[in-house]
């Protein structure tokens, strides 16, 4: 039965969307995961490690699921970038309620707004959702998380 | 450890040179610096070659095909930025360490037009690239946001970085081997093209060719050499990494580790900051030079701002105190990756030794200069020379 299972979800997950990092987790509701370090609580967004760079030790490790809501520390706005990407959008280091940063774009924020005010987007809290960003070679919807002014 | 002296330099003017050949780059800036030192390829007994982008293209030992194969050791070196001043301090590590008494340390870059390095991963499949989806890893989104710290914690403006890039677009109208000598207002930086906030146009290096060659000598090689030239000392050599930190996954920390080697530095030169004459520092992105004031330790925790708007970094010809980037700085001089470590040392010396390829702006009685490199992800590299 639980072979079934397995087989079954694999065949979902073959054909439903991707998430475009290994620490993005689409079920059940999208999420990110890190890896915690037992010893000093060191949190990774590698999906493995081997020692921790902060202690020294070799973990244990942990998966910690990670919040889905912080503050924005910096940004830019991105005005040149690789072909396809559409600019100007805001790249932001958002700080999460657990002490854990992470990069990603902000949307629903002017990046117009965002130059003329910086101080208007510091600290401002957010939270993750999840979009479609387009399709890889073999046809599945690849999906990135990224944050919007908490509502 | 041996005292270690520069005794010759070299450095071709930094541009675009499409019809060149990296040994040809390198060996051009090989030969002139055994020229300076009196010296033939004869008498070099070790060779360590910078380049980045084509770290497995063994240029040590192309270059050795190109000006002399004497079967000396060379190494080829790759540490991101810091490539050209760590293959430096390894030709400064073999001679201090008395593994030879005189050795070449040479930076060479061909990068052509090539643009917006960095934010790459994402495997094969381009759909997951996280550039431009992810937020940036680009090199104007990692040093404008170092930039934007500044401004988060000190009200800082982008008016005052757009101040350096003034200063250093100045100074490189003096420097024959700047890549750029066009002065310009601050109106024009601040109306420039933005590339990515806080930094426009005229706040980011460029991409160019370029090389740079030093030779290093025991004390004792010195004294027969030099012909009572006055020659500077290499009075510290330092590389570090950066510490972990909880952001390191998001955002590189540019600061720490640079806080890091000017202490040790420092130390081991027996100076403070307020001994230097002149400072050569990293300046990809005029974001980058504003946070290096204070992690140099060259005006407060802070004060950045209050730094530039009362002069400071500007050549004292201009008015200025406290020296910054007389060469132009990456943002005019250029950013060849390999050469540029071994090319602000080069400028560091004619300062100190009054060499004719300073003239125009020699900044009056030198005595200590100051080196800096930082490259992700990251390696932070000190010089201090001395006379």
């Amino acid at each position: 039965m639980a072979e079934q299972a397995k087989v079954q979800d694999a065949k979902a997950a073959d054909s439903g969307p991707r998430p475009i990092v290994p620490f993005l987790k689409l079920e059940p509701k999208p999420h990110l995961v890190g890896k915690k370090c037992g010893k000093c609580g060191a949190t990774y967004l590698s999906p493995t490690r081997i020692a921790c760079a902060q202690c020294l030790s070799k973990g244990p490790f942990s998966d910690a699921t990670l919040p889905d809501h912080g503050k924005v520390h910096v940004f830019s706005v991105i005005h040149q970038s690789f072909p396809g990407i559409k600019t100007p959008y805001i790249t932001a280091i958002i700080d999460l309620a657990d002490g854990v940063s992470v990069r990603a774009n902000v949307i629903d924020f002017s990046p117009e707004a965002a130059e003329k005010d910086p101080h208007s987007l510091f600290d401002l809290p957010v939270e993750m959702v999840t979009e479609v960003v387009g399709k890889d070679r073999e046809g599945h919807d690849v999906v990135r998380f990224c944050y919007r002014p908490k509502k | 450890m041996r005292n270690v002296y520069v005794l010759g330099t070299g450095m071709i003017k930094f541009g675009r040179y499409p019809e060149k050949t990296v040994p040809e780059l390198g060996g051009d800036a090989v030969l002139t610096a055994l020229g300076d030192a009196g010296i033939g390829m004869d008498k070099v007994e070790f060779l360590a070659c910078g380049n980045f982008g084509q770290a497995n293209a063994s240029y040590a030992q192309r270059i050795l095909q190109t000006v002399g194969q004497t079967g000396i050791p060379a190494i080829n070196v790759a540490n991101a930025c810091a490539t050209g001043s760590t293959a430096f301090r390894e030709a400064y590590l073999s001679v201090a360490a008395g593994l030879s008494d005189i050795a070449v340390a040479v930076g060479v870059e061909q990068m052509g037009k090539q643009g917006l390095l960095g934010g790459g991963g994402g495997g094969s499949d381009p759909a997951y690239s996280p550039e431009g989806k992810l937020g940036s890893g680009l090199m104007p989104a990692v040093f404008g946001q170092a930039g934007m710290e500044h401004m988060r914690k000190y009200g800082t403006t982008l008016a005052h970085m757009a101040k350096i890039a003034v200063k250093s677009h100045k100074h490189a109208t003096k420097n024959p081997f700047a890549q750029y000598r066009t002065e310009v207002s601050l109106e024009d930086v601040v109306n420039a093209r933005m590339v990515a906030y806080p930094n426009t146009l005229f706040m980011c290096c460029p991409t160019g060719d370029g090389a740079a060659a030093a030779v290093l000598v025991s004390e004792e090689k010195m004294k027969q050499l030099a012909g009572g030239r006055k020659r500077a000392r290499v009075a510290a050599s330092v590389l570090t990494t950066d510490p972990y930190t909880a952001r390191d996954a998001a955002l590189p920390d540019v600061s720490t580790l640079t806080r890091t080697a000017a202490k040790q530095a420092y130390e081991a030169a027996g100076i403070g900051p307020e001994d230097l004459s002149l400072t050569e520092l990293h300046d990809c992105f005029a974001s980058a030079e504003l946070v290096h004031y204070e992690n140099l330790y060259l005006c407060k925790e802070g004060e950045a701002g209050k730094f530039i708007d009362e002069g400071g970094g500007q050549h004292p010809g201009l008015g200025g105190k406290v020296p910054v980037n007389v060469s132009g700085g990456l943002l005019s001089k250029g950013h060849p990756i390999g050469a540029t470590g071994v090319a602000n040392i080069c400028e560091v010396v004619w300062h100190l030794t009054q060499d004719e390829r300073a003239r125009e702006r020699q900044v009056p009685n030198a005595k200590v200069g100051l080196a800096h490199v930082i490259g992700l992800a990251s390696a932070c590299t000190i010089n201090i020379l001395t006379v």
